[in-house]
């Protein structure tokens, strides 16, 4: 802890969502304070625009982070493949790794689902921007009545989808499903992702279908479990909006005729760094600030108690 | 010009007509007539490919897989082709399509991304398929854009790339000149796949044929999304009569036509007001059905959800949008009514 009792945090990783986090960061810090942003490509916009605003940065990438032992928590925005290594490092070293990447060496969070569980553990997983977006819905149904399948579809615009996701779609798919089961708590999950080239680039859109348990649920409940939980995540990502639904309708599935809940949902970034049609990429930086701004205020009052 | 090869996608493209409802039986059937008739490739899978039973597109009620498995076991001498699309279906499923028999993949990106197909392509290679890529709704895109996109697949190792005209919305020149685009560009073959809601499947086809396409696309009695395809049957007549038949029995294919397929139909396919609408809008083929049955609950016209539809831009596999374009139509005529 900092003397002006805060908790030091560093952002590894100087791309993109390095940069937007590091936004975020300085905008609003709560508890932590941003002294690190650790890249390792010396010619980096992201590095530059740290510098300029009078950050510490280093080119040295982790060995920067481990360096300095008051680090408490460490953003891990650099690759799957990377982090399996700076997980063990800084797990070693005793820092919390917030993983943006698809590694998933720890436990999946989404903040208002079951970070909760998770405050104590030395390395959280973001999942995906997919899973950050549906999986609160899919619980807000889930509350009311187990979720015997839940489907979503994640539309993002074609510039907002990097080499990364491009490359690895697959992934993508697999990782959401899987949160959607394991987070979500839905019996059985589906993924979809479409990328759609228009321009202008279109905002994030994500379309939810849950088949409850109860087939004659009642939609009111299901309303307002969904309006609070859409609540609860606009307070980490302002531009999170159900466009259309809750909307219930009768279809064919394997399980015979039953009721579909569709909620139709829109992202805008905040425009910290990103555009603001990115929400994808938005609701990653916004819930890893979000988690990082809660672990150290449990850290915190860890550390009076 | 050569003698094209030809796939037939009753089973694939003709699962969106059939509400994704084929079974064991009417697989077997199919096949059965196709094979004999001397029909080369036969693509079988959900209309949305691998994976694609779901709320969004519809559930299968044979899983595809076994239906794979069963079109395997009956061919005698046609390959069975998967299709596979990158963001549904992933490589999980590809090895299993492999395990029930299939041994060509068809994988079919948005014709602007055809980068997220790399590991698809790389797995299909590996396990010793023939792997044709789909760029779907080429209509977007000018065709020097299409061709570079094509390359792509190429370099991941694509046997042949398919102009595919998802929404039916390409007119013959237009066809020919996205082929012949991607000729110029890419030293594999070229292919082309056809819908009919502007009434002009089978003249696209022959546009494509004569700008130097190797293998095109048909269905029975054009049997697919949309309007549907090219009818292979029409196909098989028409490449007959202009000395170019690849080695298919026209006689036959109008009886597999005539009596096996056409007595399963849950309706015939054809360029009527909403299929028309999609070609003229350009918006993806097997949005019909689906716009007709939330048009029908909401008490829209579907035209209008279609043309909206085609506005916003939607791409392949965007049926979600469906629903919310049907939604956001009955607030603002709710709002008109209340002013």
């Amino acid at each position: 802890m900092s003397r002006n009792g805060k908790v030091k945090v560093a952002i590894l990783g100087s791309g993109n969502i390095g940069t937007d986090l590091m936004y975020k960061i300085l905008k609003n810090p709560g508890p932590m304070e941003l002294v690190l942003v650790a890249g390792i490509d010396p010619q980096s916009e992201g590095l530059a625009r740290a510098r300029a605003l009078g950050l510490r940065t280093s080119v040295d990438g982790i060995q920067a982070v481990l360096e300095d032992p008051d680090i408490r928590i460490v953003f891990d925005a650099t690759s799957a493949k990377s982090h399996v290594r700076h997980a063990k490092v800084l797990r070693e070293a005793g820092k919390v790794a917030v993983d943006l990447t698809p590694a998933a060496v720890g436990p999946y969070v989404v903040p208002p689902v079951n970070l909760g569980e998770h405050l104590d553990v030395p390395n959280v997983n973001l999942i995906t921007c997919g899973g950050q977006a549906t999986i609160p819905l899919v619980h807000a149904v889930n509350r009311v009545s187990p979720v015997r399948y839940a489907e979503i579809v994640s539309t993002v615009a074609s510039r907002s989808a990097g080499p990364g996701t491009r490359q690895n779609i697959d992934e993508f798919t697999s990782t959401t499903a899987r949160g959607l089961e394991v987070i979500g708590g839905a019996a059985l999950g589906k993924a979809i992702i479409i990328l759609n080239p228009a321009e202008p680039p279109i905002i994030m859109r994500n379309t939810i279908y849950c088949i409850p348990e109860d087939d004659d649920v009642d939609p009111d409940r299901i309303r307002e479990s969904v309006e609070r939980m859409v609540a609860e995540v606009q307070r980490y990502v302002p531009g999170y909006r159900l466009k259309n639904g809750p909307h219930f309708d009768r279809r064919d599935t394997p399980w015979g005729e039953r009721t579909v809940v569709a909620m139709l949902l829109e992202i805008e970034g905040a425009g910290d760094y990103l555009p603001t049609y990115a929400g994808n990429l938005d609701i990653m930086t916004a819930a890893a600030r979000r988690v990082g701004e809660l672990i150290a205020q449990h850290m915190l009052t860890g550390a009076v108690a | 010009m050569r003698p094209p090869r030809i796939t037939d996608t009753t089973l694939r493209d003709g699962s969106h007509a059939f509400r994704h409802q084929f079974t064991r039986e009417q697989v077997r059937a199919v096949v059965a007539a196709l094979d004999d008739a001397g029909v080369p490739v036969i693509e079988v899978t959900h209309g949305d490919g691998l994976a694609g039973s779901s709320i969004q597109y519809g559930f299968s009620r044979v899983p595809d897989l076994d239906l794979v498995e069963e079109a395997a076991a009956t061919a005698r001498r046609a390959r069975i082709a998967i299709l596979l699309i990158p963001g549904i279906g992933t490589r999980k499923e590809l090895r299993e399509a492999v395990r029930r028999g299939a041994t060509v993949a068809r994988i079919a990106t948005q014709c602007t991304e055809a980068d997220i197909s790399e590991q698809h392509f790389g797995l299909a290679k590996e396990l010793g398929m023939e792997a044709v890529g789909l760029l779907m709704m080429a209509h977007m895109i000018p065709p020097e854009r299409l061709a570079e996109q094509a390359q792509l697949m190429e370099s991941y190792g694509a046997d042949c790339v398919y102009v595919t005209d998802s929404a039916g919305a390409m007119l013959p020149w237009q066809a020919a000149a996205a082929v012949r685009a991607l000729k110029q560009a890419l030293r594999i073959q070229v292919g082309f796949h056809a819908h009919n809601n502007l009434g002009v499947a089978i003249g696209n086809c022959l546009a494509a044929l004569e700008a130097g396409a190797d293998q095109l696309d048909g269905s029975l009695r054009g049997c697919g999304a949309g309007a549907g395809n090219a009818a292979t049957e029409v196909l098989a007549a028409v490449l007959d009569k202009a000395g170019l038949n690849p080695g298919l029995d026209v006689f036959k294919l109008m009886d597999a036509a005539e009596f096996i397929l056409a007595p399963m139909m849950p309706f015939q396919p054809m360029p009527d007001r909403d299929a028309v609408t999609i070609g003229y809008a350009g918006t993806y083929s097997t949005f019909l059905l689906h716009a007709r049955r939330i048009g029908e609950r909401l008490g829209l016209d579907p035209r209008e959800i279609l043309v909206e539809l085609g506005r916003r831009k939607a791409v392949a596999g965007q049926e979600d949008w469906i629903l919310d374009v049907a939604l956001d139509l009955v607030r603002q005529k709710q709002a008109a009514v209340a002013s």
